[in-house]
């Protein structure tokens, strides 16, 4: 079954400015699909440029030294790169949403929880206030919140961790959006509170065949939640494969330094395999493959040339000399 | 084989005042660690895990003498020492030493990393200059930096060298007891392996003895000989790794337990969602702490608060279905 395309985005690049003239480039050659009703999932060390990739799509980095460069990303017929401010404000919050990983600083923590639910929904639906209230109370219990009356009057700072991102979850899907952004929502988290929002989110997803964007560090979530994987490294896109493929057959050497350096429970191991060394500073990328200097496969033409992404399997691609010959 | 116990805790309880009244007194006052009891043998890495908020760390810190228990006793190599005064602390410091979770917030920024490594030195032993360069050359070898790092700051160091750095702090005058305070959980994925597979090896070849405090549970399982689960300042369980893993008994162990995501796509497992949030701290449950959220909750549960019970040689739980 052909899938359809929801977010298309293609060679994307952003910049960070330091000063007028001298920037690093955070993401370079950043392309991917998102597919309607999927999880894709976007993994990657600390610095990689996951954050920046939605920040980008969700066109965040306005009041930020951080500028587009180059690429495009088209969401439902609309390049979202280089649109008005009026357009973009009308697709963000309704057609694409996001939630971010701090719910506490996410949230105005001087504006009760009604006011900024029913600011978000008048923004976008053609309803009176009272019928937005009746919406954000209802879509609170949705999200697992027993007294949602009372949680609508309360401030953030009166909320746990759980329940705000309880909440941030409410606020992003109060609009039907057909793309929620999540970026790592739920690190800031207790397990037992992360388990029930990834409980949460799924459900929800199912229920509405919405797309999510998925990024995390944490390779276990990844695994229980995603239909695909896209890996991250130092700014461009390593690896992108099913998820059941990635974990059974990952090609990039990063990607198995990866998964195998994180501890699995029950597997019983004293000693992880590691990968050396740590991921290269922005401003002096070495030349060649960024991975390199860290892998152990390395050749002399990985030093020099840097190979491409490119499809090696059915919906798999890795960025790698050594899965693509010369 | 008769195992020694290095560092003893014995109805350990801590509470810290919020808010004050018209009068100055406080209050309320938050139960962080409630009647703590546990024995770590020498050699052993001796777990504590639990969520953010369960008095992990807050243990951690009256071992360390850091905070005064308010009541209860910390024994560490025969001695009790929650009573006694900072100045009869400081030489028994010298051998149990603390790596905390923010490696560059536990490091001084305007201190050189030799400087850094060497002040325990100063403090503890009467080396000359040339002596304690001698140990934090060597020190540096051991952690996996080198010499030249040794006049550099700490900016200069990403995050998982920031680590090794303090590391290597606590053991210039050769610790016997390593209180370990979430020592990984700020490093990225694969430098988190790097710095956990260097405690294990440090372990062996210094016999160390490990309190290692965190809430990740893939993490613990890899390092622990034993384990101790704390909620809400209560420790609910304490036993030996295979034990507690395989057959857990309190059902917020198992709750915990079935809450890891595991990072192999294939497995479905059946997960225990817990209900609701941590109760405060400040009015705690009259009964066990866990009933409000617990399945399997009787009315005694929230009646009478569990005794601890040994349900297998070196298993203990504190709950009523034991």
């Amino acid at each position: 079954m052909p899938q359809e395309i929801l977010l298309s985005v293609k060679d994307l690049r952003t910049d960070f400015y330091s000063s007028k003239t001298s920037f690093v480039t955070a993401i370079q050659d950043v392309s991917f699909d998102i597919y309607r009703g999927e999880i894709l999932g976007l993994v990657g060390e600390s610095g990689c440029g996951k954050s920046v990739t939605s920040l980008s799509i969700m066109q965040l980095l306005k009041d930020t030294p951080g500028k587009i460069a180059n690429g495009s990303a088209v969401l439902d017929g609309v390049n979202l790169i280089g649109a008005s401010d009026a357009v973009i404000r009308d697709i963000r919050g309704g057609k694409m949403s996001m939630i971010f990983q701090e719910p506490m600083s996410a949230l105005n923590p001087a504006m009760r929880i009604d006011k900024q639910m029913i600011e978000t929904i008048c923004l976008h639906q053609d309803l009176s206030k009272e019928q937005a209230l009746a919406h954000a109370a209802e879509m609170l219990k949705k999200v697992g919140i027993p007294d949602p009356s009372r949680i609508l009057k309360n401030y953030p700072h009166q909320l746990s961790g759980g329940m705000s991102q309880r909440v941030m979850i409410a606020m992003a899907l109060s609009n039907d959006p057909k793309l929620l952004i999540a970026d790592e929502p739920t690190t800031a988290l207790d397990v037992t509170i992360q388990a029930q929002i990834l409980d949460l989110m799924k459900k929800l997803q199912k229920e509405a065949n919405s797309s999510i964007l998925l990024i995390t560090h944490d390779l276990g979530v990844v695994a229980e939640m995603c239909t695909r994987v896209i890996v991250m490294y130092a700014g461009k896109i390593v690896e992108m494969a099913p998820v059941e493929k990635l974990f059974a057959n990952p090609s990039h050497p990063y990607t198995q330094g990866l998964i195998a350096s994180v501890p699995k429970l029950g597997s019983g191991v004293k000693v992880l395999p590691s990968i050396p060394g740590s991921v290269p500073d922005l401003a002096s990328m070495p030349s060649g493959c960024r991975f390199a200097p860290r892998c152990k496969y390395a050749t002399d033409q990985c030093r020099t040339q840097e190979p491409q992404l490119v499809e090696i399997a059915k919906d798999q691609k890795c960025r790698c000399w050594l899965t693509q010959g010369e | 084989m008769e195992k020694n116990v290095i560092l003893s805790l014995k109805n350990v309880s801590k509470t810290f005042p919020v808010g004050k009244s018209l009068f100055g007194k406080p209050k309320k006052f938050v139960h962080a660690v409630n009647n703590v009891s546990f024995d770590v043998y020498e050699g052993e890495t001796f777990s504590i895990v639990g969520e953010s908020g369960c008095g992990k760390s807050t243990t951690g810190r009256l071992i360390n003498h850091l905070l005064i228990p308010d009541s209860g006793e910390v024994w560490f190599q025969g001695k009790e020492i929650s009573k006694i005064s900072q100045n009869e602390m400081r030489p028994i410091r010298k051998n149990m030493q603390m790596i905390f979770q923010d490696p560059a917030g536990s490091l001084n920024p305007r201190m050189r990393v030799s400087e850094l490594i060497e002040e325990p030195l100063l403090i503890h032993t009467n080396m000359n200059a040339s002596e304690r360069e001698k140990v934090v050359n060597k020190l540096l070898k051991i952690v996996g930096l080198s010499d030249k790092h040794a006049s550099r700051y700490p900016h200069e160091f990403s995050g998982g060298q920031k680590q090794r750095i303090g590391i290597a702090r606590a053991l210039t005058v050769n610790p016997q007891l390593v209180i370990a305070d979430e020592p990984i959980s700020a490093l990225d994925v694969s430098i988190q392996a790097q710095v956990l597979n260097l405690l294990h090896k440090l372990q062996e070849e210094y016999k160390l003895t490990y309190v290692f405090i965190s809430h990740d549970l893939s993490v613990v399982e890899m390092i622990s000989d034993r384990i101790a689960v704390m909620y809400l300042g209560f420790v609910v369980e304490t036993a030996p790794k295979e034990m507690l893993y395989q057959s857990p008994k309190h059902p917020y162990t198992e709750a915990l337990l079935s809450a890891v995501p595991i990072p192999d796509p294939t497995l479905h497992k059946e997960r225990i969602i817990l209900e609701g949030d941590i109760p405060s701290t400040i009015n705690l449950p009259k009964g066990c702490p866990f009933a409000a959220r617990c399945s399997k909750s009787k009315p005694e549960c929230l009646e009478k608060r569990p005794d601890t019970h040994e349900v297998e040689p070196g298993h203990f739980v504190a709950c009523h279905l034991y």
